[in-house]
């Protein structure tokens, strides 16, 4: 049975109490008591298991006895015990499945001291993001995992964000589950050769889920907020645990200041607000501020990576009073080293936006002609819709409606159509007056 | 260790249009890849090439012979690697150095029959 070691800190606590407590554990915790647990079993799914057995197990145990000191602590030895208990019981069956952790440690004297979660955690965490992150899991798979196993979000919340059938998503987990324990994928930290690589995976599948979350419009908003908060999160955990790759830092930086805007992204109606419509007095300062110094230091760290030049960028629209007086030949210098270091057509198609704000709409032009022809943007919207942008600000308005009706053609996203078909309906009443120009310029941020 | 197959699919026509000297060439990197194995720490528990597809013969629901592969591809299994590595990470850090130059590699892990692995 569990016995863990932590007294309790009061007897017959409110169960309103006990139900907080452990809905935070559950948040701030689930990544370190499930990480400590797959070291004991040995497979993520018996972890799994047993790490949500504890939680179970916690509700009644803390409402009899008293939330613990330390509620991560008591989680971590409840399912690890739960585990060794299965491990011994199902020995000789287990002994034929495949281990994910080499030489696992079947024993009270593991290295990994539960009470200790300061010393011994971080490397678990750790392994199990690099696990779920794997680059030999399919992307859609590393993102639903790392929710559903690093994030404990629970797979109909992610099949709900992700727009697919629960069924379907349950299915996606299983199936990157069992590769991992089939094809051995390793549950540990990569080597240093191995470390930028694999670290540039976890970090876009963080960078994923905050997009994914932070994209108005499709979906629920509360599932929406719950994935850009678990984006922040593991964002704070990798900085903390890999302090010394700037990347990390700059990947936090990148999303603090662009979740500074959550406020602003979307007018009462749920409609798309572009940056030059938002009420920059509602951004949250407080996460800008944070979200400046984390940048600064990962630009003072060396040569910045893709997501530390995001962050800069991010950083120059956050103290921008308007849209108007934003830095723009800063930006497109930022973007001149981000294409650098990341050539995307992506990234050259929001540089080009860039360039329309430092250098006007007709220098612009030709850049987007040009990125017209890269098959890979032929079904990006974003490509039609600054297409629009730029010829509205030139006065031709034929020309905007076409590049508008393309754009909306190829997106899904109902608040994204809501826009194009207001920008439409601009275009077209402004075709028949003499001064078609709009006077107020259009930002389409991509973070 | 776990064994992993590594199976070789390459584009045919490039060993069609071969000449001795490249022949050659891709016989001693696998002679080389073979040591490689070993010395990154794995071991070579079988392999073979095979003959060109235009050699194969299918049988097809335990009845129907049939001239040709049993799936046409442009790449097509050529031969395979039977190799022990540590994990994942270990298998494909010795598959990226088997020869296939007219295409790649596929790593598959081997299963122990008596537990059905679907």
């Amino acid at each position: 049975m569990i016995t863990p070691s932590d007294e309790p800190t009061a007897s017959a606590p409110r169960a309103d109490a006990v139900a907080a407590a452990l809905a935070q554990a559950h948040r701030s915790e689930w990544a370190f008591v499930l990480s400590a647990t797959v070291r004991v079993a040995g497979d993520l799914d018996l972890a799994e298991e047993c790490a949500q057995e504890a939680y179970v197990s916690a509700l009644q145990a803390w409402n009899r006895d008293g939330i613990p000191h330390r509620p991560g602590a008591w989680l971590t030895t409840a399912a690890r015990n739960r585990a060794l208990d299965r491990v011994r019981r199902d020995g000789t069956f287990r002994r034929k499945l495949p281990l994910l952790v080499e030489a696992v440690t079947v024993d009270a004297n593991d290295s990994t001291d539960p009470d200790r979660p300061d010393a011994a955690v971080p490397d678990d965490r750790l392994r199990l993001v690099f696990t779920c992150c794997h680059p030999t899991l399919a992307p859609e798979a590393r993102v639903a995992l790392t929710l559903r196993l690093v994030c404990g979000v629970p797979t109909s919340d992610i099949a709900r964000a992700f727009l697919v059938s629960e069924p379907t998503m349950a299915a996606r987990i299983t199936r990157a589950k069992k590769k991992i324990s089939a094809a051995r994928i390793p549950y540990r930290m990569p080597d240093r050769a191995e470390l930028p690589e694999r670290l540039d995976s976890a970090l876009t599948v963080v960078h994923l889920l905050f997009s994914t979350g932070h994209t108005a419009g499709d979906g629920d908003a509360l599932v929406r907020e719950e994935l850009c908060d678990a984006a922040l999160h593991l964002a704070r955990t990798l900085a903390e645990l890999l302090p010394e790759r700037a990347e990390t830092r700059g990947l936090l930086g990148l999303l603090l200041l662009t979740d500074a805007r959550r406020a602003t992204r979307t007018d009462e109606h749920g409609r798309l607000l572009l940056l030059a419509d938002q009420d920059r007095t509602r951004w949250d300062q407080r996460a800008i501020l944070e979200g400046l110094t984390v940048t600064a230091g990962a630009l003072a760290s060396g040569p910045p990576g893709r997501f530390t030049l995001q962050a800069a960028i991010a950083g120059v629209h956050a103290i921008a009073p308007s849209v108007e007086a934003t830095d723009w030949p800063r930006v497109v210098h930022l973007y001149d080293l981000l294409l650098d270091v990341w050539n995307t057509p992506v990234v050259a198609l929001n540089r080009a936006a860039a360039v329309a704000f430092a250098d006007g709409p007709a220098a612009a032009l030709p850049l987007l002609d040009e990125l017209a022809t890269d098959p890979r943007l032929v079904d990006y919207p974003y490509l039609h819709a600054t297409r629009g942008d730029l010829l509205r600000r030139l006065g031709d308005n034929a020309g905007a409606t076409r590049s508008y009706r393309q754009a909306m053609e190829l997106t899904a996203n109902a608040a994204e159509r809501a826009f194009l078909e207001q920008r439409l309906a601009e275009v077209g009443s402004a075709a028949g007056t003499e001064n078609g120009r709009s006077p107020e310029p259009t930002v389409r941020d991509f973070f | 260790m776990t064994q992993y197959a590594i199976l070789i699919y390459d584009d045919p026509t490039v060993y069609e249009t071969m000449s001795p000297e490249a022949w050659a060439a891709l016989v001693d990197a696998h002679s080389t890849f073979t040591q490689q194995v070993f010395a990154l720490g794995g071991s070579l528990a079988g392999g073979a090439a095979l003959a060109p597809t235009t050699t194969a013969t299918s049988v097809k629901g335990g009845s129907t012979v049939t001239d040709g592969p049993f799936v046409e591809t442009k790449e097509a299994l050529g031969g395979f690697y039977l190799v022990e590595a540590r994990d994942l990470d270990h298998a494909i850090e010795i598959a990226k150095l088997c020869p296939a130059p007219g295409g790649g590699v596929e790593v598959r892990p081997v299963v122990d029959p008596t537990a059905n692995p679907y």
